[in-house]
């Protein structure tokens, strides 16, 4: 591998300079674009039937399950989403309520600003104009940092295979960009899941707690989350009681680690001309200590 | 006519140069010294045996040989061999920045040795690294391609791997130089070593702290104790002691095993300069333990303290910081180069401890998952040690590395003061 001096600096230069122009530029069109699509998923509308998780099997191709979709016997236990389920259905019991359970869908929230984008380092995924988050499975390398980066602990791996992928919920981007709505939306038979544009899908949530103050929770988890999520939920039941993780915190992920990143450039600046200057002024320390001694 | 039998002699030439160079080779890649040593077979095994293993991890994917799982996508080949190791390399760019930039030539018998460390430690647990990537074929994506992941840290330490590799090779490259007896190479490749020598400080400085600023992304799952937006600097910190313990852990073991091959400056200040780096080490670990403390009193986690995490900080803090300054001050005060290998030893398992704990133990703390190695995934990772130790023993057998040439001594260093005479007579 040839690189000379020139090639050397050139490259450095380029890197700390992208690193420098790079990053604010994405978490402002994050920031500016309010029209990201999303999905409301109304907790209290929603009976457990399991029709979203069929139709994201279907859409996506994934295996059939050993538990068929119109069994429920599957809510005897939390599920997890995985490489080969990227939706899942969970139920908890109902304090306010025992009668009528709550059941939870889980699946990637299209973060607005999604630590997983942030911390890929082959751009394998995405945060697209539109609002879904996907995946571009021949640019990956496997290195797993998004699972670790993370909030919600949504990308899986195909550990099983020798050519594994990551995989989760692409909020089916094809369908989006033909005119469409996730299939899961449109399998729902009770409009439990919503889809609109994010501004639009706020208002509705709001809207629906001003009208019923007493039947929901007074909070749209994935409004503030983490810089807020294209996926927002309502319920009736404190959202801690649901399986969600509360305490994340409504700084977007991207920027627990910009901080670091800008330093780079400065580093990459002033380490070397303190380092020369060190060198220099060692240098000289002993030419004067001779000095003295010829003296 | 004369011209064309000139060309096919030089042709001639050339390719008896080849060829000569090509026995030579050959004759370095045999094995020198006795085979059946208690050390060959225990490592050849573990080798021969880790190569059947990685083909089985190729063949069969990660979930059928590893504990990995979707909660702890990372194990120990990055919780150990890439995290530790990389710290543990550090002593590469410590010790560079001492002797060339700070010009202290106490220092400069083991220079080379501990560059010939860092440069395998990187080549072999980037290499370990490949081994966990569930596609290492498309490791080149963020090098190549149009795939840069700019807002990445771990864009940044691929980019720092490599360059950094490079950089400590042409560091390195005067021994091969003068192994190849290449005079005019090695007079090249010296020239390059300042440049190499500075930027790769750079790069360290940056791809050390970084490889802490990748954690800086899970701020909900790692324990409050261990995240904090100092682990960067931290990071980097600890890579100051961990590299300088290594050096004085390394020297103890190739001062036992190449006692032959040590050259009589570097025995004659062997002690000496093991006692200079144990101070090193005391200053970087106080720095490290005030960054701690500062660390706690902003986080203000005191109540975490009395938990059972909270116990396992303070056994990582008290005993593996605290207590090598004191045993390092005791051993410096005595002169003791036994006492100071000892505290090495000890401060180098506070490093694989605090590492484990960032990427491992601390992390998903509060999960019902628990992550475990398999006996699989520390073969694999020993049978990586393994590799280097070879590989390391084959190029100290071969190359100049404890010894300085005796030409190219007397020609680099030139007392200033016989310069600062010869230009008063000048003028």
């Amino acid at each position: 591998m040839s690189v000379n001096r020139r090639d050397f600096l050139k490259l450095a230069g380029v890197t700390g300079c992208s690193l420098l122009a790079g990053a604010p530029r994405r978490s402002e069109a994050a920031m500016a674009s309010t029209e990201f699509y999303g999905m409301l998923v109304d907790t209290t509308k929603c009976i457990g039937c399991r029709s979203c998780e069929e139709a994201c099997n279907e859409q996506n191709g994934l295996p059939k399950p050993e538990v068929p979709f119109s069994s429920d016997s599957v809510f005897e236990q939390k599920r997890d989403t995985s490489p080969g389920a990227f939706t899942v259905l969970n139920r908890y019991p109902n304090a306010k309520n025992p009668g009528s359970p709550v059941f939870v869908r889980r699946q990637c929230l299209h973060c607005c600003q999604p630590a997983c984008a942030s911390a890929c380092l082959t751009k394998a995924m995405e945060k697209t104009l539109e609002g879904p988050v996907i995946y571009h499975k021949d640019r990956c390398m496997g290195c797993r940092y998004c699972m670790i980066a993370c909030p919600h602990n949504i990308p899986k791996f195909e550990y099983e295979s020798a050519f594994p992928y990551i995989r989760k919920c692409i909020f089916c981007y094809d369908r989006l960009k033909a005119g469409g709505r996730p299939a899961c939306v449109d399998a729902c038979p009770e409009n439990a899941s919503l889809f609109g544009t994010r501004r639009d899908l706020l208002e509705i949530a709001r809207t629906r707690i001003y009208e019923n103050p007493d039947k929901y929770v007074h909070h749209v988890y994935g409004e503030h989350e983490v810089g807020g999520s294209g996926t927002m939920y309502l319920s009736a039941v404190p959202f801690e009681k649901l399986g969600f993780r509360t305490g994340l915190g409504t700084t977007p992920y991207p920027e627990h680690t910009s901080g670091f990143l800008y330093g780079v450039p400065l580093v990459f600046v002033l380490w070397p001309s303190f380092l020369i200057g060190l060198n220099y002024l060692a240098g000289n320390g002993n030419k004067g200590k001779n000095h003295e001694e010829e003296e | 006519m004369k011209r064309k039998s000139n060309d096919t002699g030089r042709a001639r030439k050339a390719l008896h140069a080849v060829r000569e160079f090509a026995r030579f080779l050959a004759s370095e890649m045999k094995p020198k010294g006795k085979i059946g040593t208690p050390f060959n077979v225990i490592t050849g095994t573990i080798i021969v045996v880790g190569i059947a293993l990685i083909a089985i991890r190729f063949y069969l994917g990660l979930g059928a040989v590893t504990n990995l799982s979707q909660d702890y996508p990372w194990g120990i080949l990055k919780g150990f061999n890439l995290f530790v190791g990389v710290a543990f390399a550090g002593g590469a760019y410590v010790l560079t920045f001492v002797v060339y930039i700070m010009k202290l030539e106490k220092y400069e018998p083991i220079v080379r040795v501990t560059v010939l460390n860092g440069f395998l430690a990187y080549v072999f647990y980037a290499g370990a690294l490949l081994l966990e990537l569930g596609r290492p074929w498309n490791v080149v994506n963020p090098i190549i391609g149009n795939s840069f992941g700019f807002s990445s840290v771990l864009f940044l330490i691929a980019w720092h791997f490599l360059l950094y590799i490079i950089c400590e090779f042409i560091e390195f490259s005067p021994a091969v130089a003068e192994w190849l007896n290449w005079e005019k190479a090695r007079r090249v490749v010296e020239k390059m070593t300042m440049v190499a020598v500075i930027f790769g400080i750079t790069l360290s400085t940056l791809h050390q702290s970084g490889l802490g600023a990748l954690f800086l992304l899970a701020p909900a799952k790692i324990h409050p104790l261990w995240y904090s937006h100092y682990i960067p600097v931290l990071f980097f910190v600890s890579s100051i002691f961990a590299g300088l313990s290594m050096v004085i852990i390394e020297s103890t073991f190739t001062h036992k095993v190449f006692h032959d091959k040590i050259g009589n400056t570097l025995r004659a200040s062997h002690d000496d300069i093991l006692l200079g780096l144990a101070k090193g080490c005391i200053g970087a670990l106080f720095a490290y333990l005030f960054l701690k403390v500062i660390e706690l009193v902003h986080g203000g986690h005191w109540g975490l303290l009395a938990t059972p995490m909270g116990y396992w900080y303070l056994a990582e803090v008290a005993g593996f910081v605290v207590l090598p300054i004191f045993l390092f001050g005791a051993a410096i005060r005595r002169r003791s180069v036994r006492l100071v290998q000892f505290t090495s030893f000890f401060t180098a398992l506070g490093v694989i401890l605090n590492r484990l704990n960032v990427s491992l133990i601390a992390f998903n703390w509060d999960s019902s998952v628990r992550y475990y190695p398999t006996w699989i995934e520390i073969w694999m990772s020993l049978a990586v040690i393994s590799m280097q130790l070879w590989v390391f023993r084959w190029v100290v057998n071969r190359m100049p590395v404890f010894t300085e040439p005796p030409h190219a001594l007397k020609e680099e260093i030139i007392p200033v003061g016989e310069v600062v005479v010869w230009k008063a007579t000048v003028s």
